[in-house]
């Protein structure tokens, strides 16, 4: 193999015919080898059925006063929570209170046009953002932690009355699915 | 201790074979005549244990998939199926189940082992990596036997679990949603947990060939580190001498296992995964199979921010350093002497590694509250500076104590100690 006549002709560092051969052989491999390996990759990622999951409309005002609701989206829960006027206004004094993912009430439950929702109103993906458990609210019984909101008891995150991480692990608020209201008190998820 | 061959074919046939694929040379050569050092202790027997563990999980497992169907609707109620109406099939998955603890159980005293008679130093560096990554997978395959039977702690570990992924920045998201294959842990997840499940103990397999191979360059360590000089006065034959010994020792490994299987089965499990996954209720407490307790504890101990790397990916790294950190342990351990049993201060931190590896188990298993999560840090900064520590320190500092020149010699002075024991004994019969 070694020491051909072709390398040979290759003095001086100058590349060869050969060299070139197979420079570009091995770029077409490489090149197919990572084309086929993209749709062996992506098979992973959801399928169209699941991504083609419809957005869903909800009608807030099945939810009573001082309750809370579990709804299903995209495979996973929302909390729907009709608050109390009371956890409003403790909800908008906690917007100067030291917090760890800063938002103010309002902004939580903003609509995703950036108009202003229902404040009575709180919709969020059930999820705690530590990793993933669904947080204890006012729907079950058992401790709801120390900001009257919601506690995680998989790992101790304390959430309060705007779903704002307030202490624990979770590193952000309870996330905000996008939603509109469509008309009355009718919402439109996702 | 790979050398000249002593495989003399006796056979028309062996001959014949031999010059063509020399596979009775091959296993001769590994399983009988491979020179093993005399002084091996029943420490040394978990590696033929691990063999066996291995073999019943793939057996086992190939049955049970025979009868289990990895869908959401249905995954809970066959397995349910097995251990009703199948024949023998709460055996053949009890056996499954209690299996993988004892593979863990086994897998474990073997790293201990190791770090006791410090069987990884040179040359036995890739010999104890690939057992590293044997680990690895173990842990891999075992948490996703463990998603498979649909239960609530199958699905809340397996959420709890690939969302650690996603605290991965910026691409942790898109890495989550792709492992998954949808936006929660859901059927798609169960598709390919399953797939993978039933390919990676094959993987395993492969890289204990490897290991095995890693192992026969060098050969095996011994209690008192030091290498064999003399193979005709140091070693024996593997067969029959470590057969036999191995195979004791798997017997009573069996027994243990067996007494689980028929008479705790459910022990070591969690009442909760014999309710259906509900995606809608999580788990008062969440906890692992008690195997992953000390990696769960490490994970859930970082709670704060270290500089700009948040609590959650903390604990991510963490946990995955507490593993990581086992492949480097070759080069962070400086002493010159392998076993600790010529090393007095080394030996006590040992021990103490162990208990604090036990703590770690226990905090896994406690909820996230004080007095544990304070513990779980404490243990963890102890799990950790044990081999960034304690090990590169003591090899510097310590005053170990002299091996014996050989293992002749080391067998030479046993003898005379029992000796003399046996003749002080004598007069008082």
């Amino acid at each position: 193999m070694s020491a051909t006549n072709h390398e040979v002709a290759g003095e001086a560092g100058e590349p060869t015919r050969r060299d070139m051969i197979h420079v570009a052989t091995g770029a077409v491999a490489a090149g197919g080898a990572a084309m086929l390996a993209w749709p062996l990759i992506n098979q992973m990622n959801p399928a169209a059925d699941t991504r083609a999951l419809a957005s869903i409309e909800f009608d807030v005002s099945k939810v009573a006063q001082g309750s809370q609701t579990k709804i299903m989206w995209r495979g996973k829960p929302l909390f729907v929570r009709h608050r109390t006027a009371e956890e409003i206004a403790q909800g908008k004094k906690d917007d100067g209170a030291e917090l760890k993912d800063p938002q103010t009430d309002d902004q939580r439950t903003m609509q995703s046009n950036e108009q202003p929702g229902k404040p009575e109103y709180l919709i969020m993906e059930a999820n705690c953002t530590h990793l993933g458990c669904i947080p204890v609210g006012l729907a079950e019984p058992g401790y709801i932690g120390e900001f009257g909101g919601w506690f995680c008891p998989c790992h101790g995150s304390h959430y309060d009355t705007a779903g704002r991480i307030r202490k624990g692990p979770a590193p952000k608020n309870l996330y905000i699915p996008p939603y509109v209201y469509t008309g009355g008190t009718v919402v439109k998820i996702g | 201790m790979s050398g000249p061959s002593s495989y003399v074919p006796k056979s028309d046939l062996e001959k014949w074979l031999d010059t063509r694929l020399p596979i009775v040379r091959f296993m001769n050569d590994t399983l009988v005549d491979f020179p093993t050092p005399k002084n091996l202790n029943y420490w040394y027997t978990f590696g033929g244990i691990l063999a066996v563990c291995l073999v019943s999980q793939i057996i086992t497992g190939i049955i049970l998939a025979m009868h289990y169907v990895p869908q959401i609707d249905m995954a809970f109620n066959s397995v349910e199926r097995i251990m009703r109406d199948v024949n023998y099939g709460w055996l053949v998955r009890f056996m499954h189940s209690n299996g993988a603890s004892m593979f863990f159980l086994a897998v474990y005293i073997h790293i201990f082992r190791g770090l006791y008679y410090g069987s990884y130093k040179a040359p036995r560096e890739i010999l104890w990596g690939l057992g590293v990554i044997i680990f690895l997978l173990m842990i891999i395959t075992a948490f996703m036997g463990y998603v498979l039977p649909w239960g609530q702690m199958s699905l809340w570990g397996a959420t709890v679990i690939t969302n650690i992924v996603g605290a991965v920045p910026f691409i942790g998201d898109s890495i989550k949603t792709w492992l998954l294959g949808g936006f929660a842990v859901d059927n798609a997840t169960l598709n390919r947990f399953f797939s993978l499940h039933y390919l990676l103990p094959f993987v395993i397999a492969g890289v204990v060939v490897l290991h095995i191979w890693a192992l026969h360059v060098p050969g095996n360590n011994n209690p008192t580190g030091v290498e064999v000089q003399d193979v005709k006065k140091e070693t024996l034959p593997f067969h029959p001498y470590y057969t036999i010994k191995d195979a004791f020792a798997i017997c009573v490994f069996l027994l243990i296992f067996a007494g689980f299987v028929f008479f705790g089965p459910n022990t070591l499990g969690h009442p909760d995964n014999y309710i259906p996954a509900n995606n809608q209720v999580t788990p008062a407490h969440i906890v692992p199979e008690w195997y992953l307790l000390p990696f769960y504890a490490i994970l859930r101990a970082i709670t704060f921010d270290i500089l700009i790397i948040d609590a959650k990916f903390g604990g991510v790294i963490a946990m995955g350093g507490a593993i990581l950190i086992l492949f480097a342990l070759p080069w962070l351990d400086s002493s010159k002497i392998k076993s600790m049993r010529y090393r007095p201060v080394a030996r006590m931190w040992w021990f103490a590694f162990v208990i604090n590896f036990l703590m770690l188990a226990v905090c896994g298993a406690m909820p996230a509250e004080p007095p544990w999560t304070l513990i779980s840090l404490i243990c963890t900064v102890f799990y950790f500076a044990y081999f960034l520590v304690v090990l590169p320190v003591l090899g510097v500092i310590e005053k170990p104590q002299t091996p014996p020149a050989s293992i002749a010699d080391s067998i030479l002075q046993s003898h005379k100690k029992s000796a003399g024991v046996s003749a002080a004994a004598v007069p008082a019969e």
